[in-house]
């Protein structure tokens, strides 16, 4: 097997680590929380970061009128069978397949991460915008628009009184790296092929 | 000329202001006061080296402070009732108050005493006594809640209690007060030779913590007054002071004071646990409560028993020897070593120390000075380690650092005196404000003693504090005592009447104390684990209302249907699951107090309507941005109405 089909299986394999670790963390600081409140995302489910976090975070965003962090979206099913195909694809690509096939699983890959993180950030828009109307607590901003309390996709930010982080996790690692390992295997397939034609 | 005098005058009275301001700046807080404020400073957000357990005294509770910092942060409610927490108010903790004599809803609570494992402190529970009406309880010190009181029968005053042994085998309880065992209508004039003293020890199930009477030793009828376990080389030993050996019954303060000698008891426990393992000892009806709470439910259940196992000292050979000790000794403590036994005759002029290994000798010699209703007497001098000689007036109780000294409180010249093990000889001495009674080195009672503070508690607080009409607080005093002498660094207010305290290393505590009680654990049998749950139940006369709460609402909020006479109990459950998220709930003119529910947690109160109309209740704890609307309404109809029992959360009941 050739060097560059061998990371091209590393790379077919690694996104499998997404069934082991968490994808994404958001985090609440706020000052009653000296622990703050966390939740993994998982590729299948939601997690408490510490027992009871995300019956808390449900608590406190029925103040502002969020909704409940459900105990199952539809991702749940799609995502990991997402992972499943792909990875199948991969591997029959580094048993079989050439160089040209790491760049069509790379492109792929990127596409649906990508996908996968704009459907998180439409998840999200909706938790943080769409208030019950009967909210305890509205807030607005100072143009008058109803105040969201979306998290951040990515990075931090300030809401009410918490603090939000919102970062990837292990989980995501191995996606990128698997992802990467694909890319360096089609760098190292073109290099190969081409110094063996020259 | 006018002039220049007008200057001179300008210029010395400004002089003379900052002399005069140096000099009272330096009188005030010298670089040694400063260096004092360091040592007891606790930055905000920082936690205490040390958990001080401190006893209640006349409130029957146990106050839990911080050292050095002496800030309180609880008190844990053990023999009286306390509003505050519906302690001996709500249903489920009204039965940890049960006695012989029905519901006791106060003590005298005094010895605390942290359980141990080979010799040290462990951390698992604090046991303290009630004096009044005899009681031992322990007190979990995961939850740092009561779970546990247990009745001892055949004692009054209990009062040389409850100390521990280096495994946590045994917590023992003796009677200060002796009386006719078993109790009987006789003429107090017949206390000599008719009246008994028991000495009861309670076994301590490893696991559990539950307590058992394993035996009673049933001995003559002297006043038991405070009492240590041997430790180490006299480990399986049991040492008790002894006053009023003359018999008296009357004018106690002369009558008890007449012989020059009294005794320290030496019990060998471990040969008495033998024999009563081997079928000895005498079954005795007896009555006495056993009240344990159950985490799981919530709830105390109280169990009254009817028998205890007594033993007859007599009836085992080399069980039980007398020390003779001068003068009414207090105090009875034992050095982490377990060879000097200190006894702390507060009428005498010395401070008596025994030796553990003399006294075996003299036993094994026979070095006898003869018997008390046939318990040999050893010989005074064969088991005199040495005295510390004119150490101060009135000497109450001595606590030890691990390093080869031993602290002694002198009640009568107000002090603490540091002395040295083996050479008798006086360190250092330092005022307490004022009459000081017990002292407490974290660890005291064990054989690791943690030498860094004592506390001194005081009987007599006059100035101290700023005043607060005739009655004021009582107080304690922190030394350092790290160094060759003792330093004084803070006084402290304290709770009731401190006899004794317990202390131990935050750390031994801290990790294993619960924040929560997890709902899936909650098996109340009236609890309701969701809003789903919730529901009004009637029984004839008595409706059952299933209540949850979170923030920031009742569930159910509105009931209608109950009737004048009825008898409702609320059962609240809190259905939080965070840290620090009590509530609390009372409703108008309840006959009781109101509950504070821990997360997790179901507790129930008594409400009995003697009016018709529409009642309020709400959330008695701030518990949220919302608190304020925490409330609901339950309709009070006729006795003879129709209104029919319906309840909701969210919309109108129709």
């Amino acid at each position: 097997m050739k060097r560059s089909n061998i990371i091209m299986l590393i790379a077919a394999l690694l996104p499998l680590g997404l069934f082991l670790f968490p994808l994404w963390r958001i985090t609440l600081e706020a000052p009653q929380y000296p622990t703050p409140l966390a939740m993994n995302i998982h590729i299948n489910d939601f997690s408490d970061v510490h027992p009871h976090d995300i019956k808390n975070i449900n608590l406190m965003n029925h103040y502002v009128g969020m909704k409940y962090i459900p105990e199952a979206i539809p991702e749940f099913k799609i995502f990991p069978l997402g992972i499943i195909i792909t990875t199948v694809i991969g591997l029959l690509i580094a048993f079989k397949g050439n160089y040209k096939w790491f760049l069509f699983w790379f492109i792929l890959m990127v596409a649906l991460s990508g996908a996968g993180l704009y459907d998180f950030y439409i998840w999200e828009h909706d938790y943080g915008h769409n208030l019950d109307p009967k909210a305890i607590m509205k807030f607005t901003n100072p143009d008058g628009s109803v105040m969201g309390f979306q998290p951040p996709l990515f990075g931090s930010k300030d809401i009410l009184n918490f603090r939000a982080h919102s970062y990837p996790r292990l989980g995501a690692l191995f996606l990128g790296l698997g992802i990467a390992c694909s890319l360096m295997a089609f760098l190292i397939g073109k290099k190969n092929r081409n110094s063996n034609t020259s | 000329m006018k002039n220049i005098l007008k200057s001179t005058i300008a210029i010395l009275s400004v002089l003379i202001a900052f002399t005069s301001c140096n000099n009272t700046s330096n009188s005030k807080s010298g670089a040694l006061a400063g260096n004092v404020a360091e040592k007891v400073y606790v930055a905000p957000g920082e936690h205490d080296e040390f958990y001080a357990f401190i006893s209640g005294g006349f409130s029957g509770q146990l106050s839990v402070y911080g050292l050095p910092s002496g800030r309180l942060f609880k008190v844990i409610p053990v023999f009286s009732q306390d509003a505050e927490k519906a302690y001996g108010y709500n249903e489920e903790t009204k039965p940890m108050l049960n006695t012989s004599h029905g519901f006791v809803p106060w003590d005298d609570s005094h010895h605390p005493d942290i359980s141990q494992t080979n010799g040290e402190i462990d951390g698992r529970w604090i046991f303290i006594n009630g004096n009044n009406t005899p009681r031992i309880a322990k007190i979990d010190l995961s939850t740092f809640e009561t779970t546990e009181i247990i009745e001892i029968p055949n004692s009054a005053g209990n009062h040389s209690s409850s100390f521990v042994t280096e495994n946590s085998e045994y917590v023992v309880a003796g009677t200060r007060f002796s009386v006719p065992i078993p109790q009987r209508d006789m003429p107090i004039k017949d206390y000599k030779g008719n009246f008994k003293g028991s000495l009861s020890f309670i076994s301590i199930d490893p696991e559990h913590g539950h307590m058992d009477i394993k035996f009673q030793l049933i001995m003559p009828g002297f006043d038991y007054d405070l009492s240590h376990p041997g430790r180490g080389k006299s480990h399986g030993w049991f040492f008790f002071t002894t006053y009023n050996t003359e018999e008296a019954s009357t004018l106690m303060e002369v009558n008890a004071s007449q012989n020059d000698k009294d005794f320290i008891a030496a019990v060998n426990w471990k040969k008495i646990e033998e024999y009563v393992n081997n079928g000895g000892g005498t079954k005795m009806p007896a009555k006495y409560a056993h009240n344990v709470y159950d985490e799981a439910t919530h709830s105390a259940t109280s169990t009254m028993k009817k028998e205890v196992l007594t033993v007859n000292p007599l009836d085992v050979p080399g069980a039980v020897y007398f020390l003779p000790t001068p003068k009414s000794p207090h105090g009875c403590d034992v050095d982490p070593t377990g060879e000097y036994i200190v006894g702390n005759g507060k009428l005498s002029a010395n401070l008596t120390v025994h030796s553990f290994t003399k006294m075996l000798d003299a036993i094994e010699n026979k070095k006898f000075a003869g018997d008390a209703y046939g318990i040999p007497i050893l010989s005074f001098e064969d088991v005199l380690a040495g005295s510390v000689e004119q150490p101060g007036l009135g000497p109450l109780h001595t606590e030890f650092d691990g390093k080869g000294n031993a602290y002694t409180t002198f009640f009568i010249s107000s002090e603490v005196v540091k002395w040295k093990l083996g050479t008798w000889e006086v360190v250092d001495r330092q005022p307490c404000y004022y009459s000081v009674g017990h002292l407490m080195i974290p660890g005291g009672n064990s054989q690791k003693p943690f030498g860094k503070y004592v506390v001194a508690m005081n009987k007599i607080t006059k100035d101290r504090y700023l005043p607060t009409g005739p009655e004021v607080t009582q107080s304690a005093q922190l030394y350092d005592i790290s160094g060759e002498k003792m330093e004084l660094l803070l006084d402290f207010p304290t709770i009731g009447e401190p006899h004794y305290a317990a202390g131990c290393p935050a750390d031994l505590i801290k990790p294993r104390s619960k924040k929560l009680f997890k709902l899936e654990d909650n098996k109340h049998p009236y609890a309701a684990l969701s809003e789903a749950d919730t529901k009004v139940v009637r029984d004839g006369k008595t409706v059952h209302v299933y209540m949850t709460t979170i923030r920031s609402h009742f569930a159910p909020d509105n009931i209608e249907g109950i009737k004048v006479g009825d008898k409702v109990y609320f059962h609240i459950t809190n259905l939080e699951q965070d840290y620090d998220v009590p509530h609390g709930v009372s409703m108008i003119g309840a006959n009781t107090s109101e509950l504070l529910i821990m997360p997790g947690q179901t507790e129930t109160f008594l409400w009995e309507p003697k009016q018709v109309g529409v009642w309020p209740f709400y959330c008695t704890d701030f518990c949220s941005a919302l608190h304020q609307e925490m409330q609901g309404y339950v309709r009070v109809s006729p006795a003879n109405s129709n209104t029919p029992l319906k309840w909701s959360l969210g919309e109108d009941i129709e």
